[in-house]
């Protein structure tokens, strides 16, 4: 029996009667999922043809396993091609059949015979309060990630607890969670946040990887630049109203009705890097702010203790002509006009990665 | 009549359009521009929609506008895909599909043929073996 892992993908498609023109078909979606431009499609065939399915392990640690449910939900590629095609998934306890101790063997050999080669994807954050929160087949989580990230070319933390410690981690934090970066300093991290994150994002770093074989470029948060480059506001399609100071005061008021801009509903939009105003979610269907509600943050490090999601980021004070474009929110690319915001705070905002309490910024300058 | 029929339900068909940002025209400023690119430089462009953040309806728009022209082709490989010259000859609306039918891509191609169309070497060659194969084998009996 040939060995699959050795196979190139070029190779694995042309056996199952995929023809260069499907390849093509395959090379464009995916450059289309990576966010790549279509003049990439020739590199990418290029790379895709020659790529090699390496192993994946999956850890799940104290999560509620929606990052899970959102990459088997992703329609392009779908799962099992991804699964079948490209990766070979040798351990995921949610999804594998096996469990306990077999599952724990299939673990362990596959990061013997991948020693230094495999990725690893950890989903959930690591208890640090007392090791019995949270255990598989008896073995801790932490003692787990550890023992399992030795021999990792490098680790992909999906979702916003194994990225930043998510829901486990908001106050008061009762199980000491904390995110992979905070246990594993010496491997290359890739965080792929969201709680979910969306799918494509998933797939498409997925993709990327095994591509080029190397992880794309990354913002401070360690997110890929190209899903997490640009803030939900600046692509949002509301902002043309938010420009013009037009909000929805109330979700049924004439604003909301009219769709206009969700920032007085507590749309954290302007300090939220995710790729949802495009990407979209459900097959490209909608997204929060296209269903009527503002963007909760959930991709951003402790959104849950944010300031509440319908706490409007910062509230601009004075009347706003119609036509005056102004800014009051971390993070936004025009010039700040809103008077009598408390700029202090709005400056510690801005370092503090936009965790401002509306009676913060109330308060006189 | 139901008494639910007396909740006042109101259900706006369409937004004014004075109170709407529309990407559609911008979009298609850059179509123009490009299909000049093409008549002019011979120079091909592709626009990945999945890229565009588009208000409810705006894509729909954008297709409608850019309407149905003189060639349509299917391509079944990995799922369906359909490639469709608009009223514009050289812009094309290429729309790939999954197996499951779902939609994987949306471009527009403004080129005088999408290259997905062309045959590809590789499939030639494939194409040339196996009938060179059958032509030689039992198969020719039945056609003589
Ligand atoms: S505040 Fe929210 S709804 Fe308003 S433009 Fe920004 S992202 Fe869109």
């Amino acid at each position: 029996m040939t060995d699959r892992k050795a196979e190139t993908l070029g190779a694995i498609l042309r056996k199952n009667g995929v023809s260069r023109r499907g390849f093509l078909k395959f090379c464009t979606t995916t450059a289309s999922l990576m966010a790549l431009p279509p003049s990439w499609v020739p590199t990418l065939a290029l790379a895709l043809e020659q790529a090699r399915r390496p192993s994946v392990i999956w850890l799940s640690f104290q999560e509620c396993t929606g990052c899970t449910e959102s990459l088997t939900r992703s329609h392009s590629p779908s799962l099992e091609s991804l699964i079948f095609d490209y990766i070979s998934l040798d351990y995921h306890h949610t999804l594998q059949v096996a469990s306990g101790t077999a599952a724990e063997a299939a673990r362990e050999q596959a990061m013997h015979e991948n020693a230094g080669k495999y990725l690893l994807v950890v989903d959930g954050s690591i208890p640090l309060g007392n090791p019995g929160y949270s255990t598989i087949a008896g073995i801790s989580n932490l003692q787990m990630l550890k023992e399992t990230a030795k021999g990792a070319a490098a680790i992909v933390a999906v979702g916003n607890c194994a990225a930043f410690g998510g829901l486990p981690k908001a106050n008061p934090n009762p199980t000491g969670a904390v995110s992979v970066s905070d246990i594993i300093t010496d491997k290359p991290i890739i965080n792929v946040s969201g709680c979910p994150p969306i799918p494509v994002v998933i797939t498409g770093v997925l993709a990327h990887y095994l591509t080029f074989g190397k992880l794309p470029e990354l913002d401070q948060y360690n997110r890929p630049k190209v899903f997490f480059g640009t803030s939900i506001h600046d692509r949002c399609y509301r902002r043309p109203f938010y420009d013009k100071g037009l909000f929805a005061s109330t979700f049924d008021d004439e604003g909301a009705k009219k769709g206009w801009c969700l920032y007085k509903l507590g749309c954290k939009g302007p300090m939220t890097y995710n790729a949802c105003a495009t990407a979209k979610w459900n097959q490209g269907t909608s997204w929060p702010v296209e269903s009527g509600h503002g963007c909760l943050g959930c991709s951003e490090p402790d959104f849950w203790d944010a300031g509440g999601f319908y706490n409007a980021l910062s509230i601009p004070i004075g009347d706003v002509s119609r036509n005056t474009a102004y800014a009051g929110a971390a993070g936004l690319v025009l010039g700040a006009a809103a008077a009598g915001l408390n700029r202090k705070t709005k400056a510690e905002a801005v370092r503090n990665h936009g965790k401002v309490s509306i009676d913060d910024l109330e308060k006189p300058s | 009549m139901s008494i639910l029929d007396n909740i006042p339900v109101h259900i706006p068909s369409s937004v004014s359009t004075a109170d709407r940002a529309y990407n559609t025209l911008p979009l298609l400023h850059e179509i123009r521009h490009a299909l000049e690119r093409l008549s002019r430089e011979g120079e091909s462009t592709i626009l990945d929609l999945r890229a565009i953040p588009f208000p409810p309806g705006d894509e729909q728009r954008l297709l409608d506008y850019l309407g149905t022209g003189e060639v349509e082709a299917q391509l079944h490989a990995l799922g369906n895909s359909l490639i469709r010259e608009t009223r514009y000859s050289g812009v094309w609306v290429v729309e790939h599909k999954n197996g499951d039918d779902e939609r994987v891509a949306l471009q527009i191609e403004i080129t005088s043929v999408p290259a997905i169309l062309r045959a590809q070497p590789e499939d030639i060659e494939e194409g040339l073996n196996r009938l060179t194969a059958s032509l030689s084998a039992d198969v020719k009996e039945d056609l003589v």
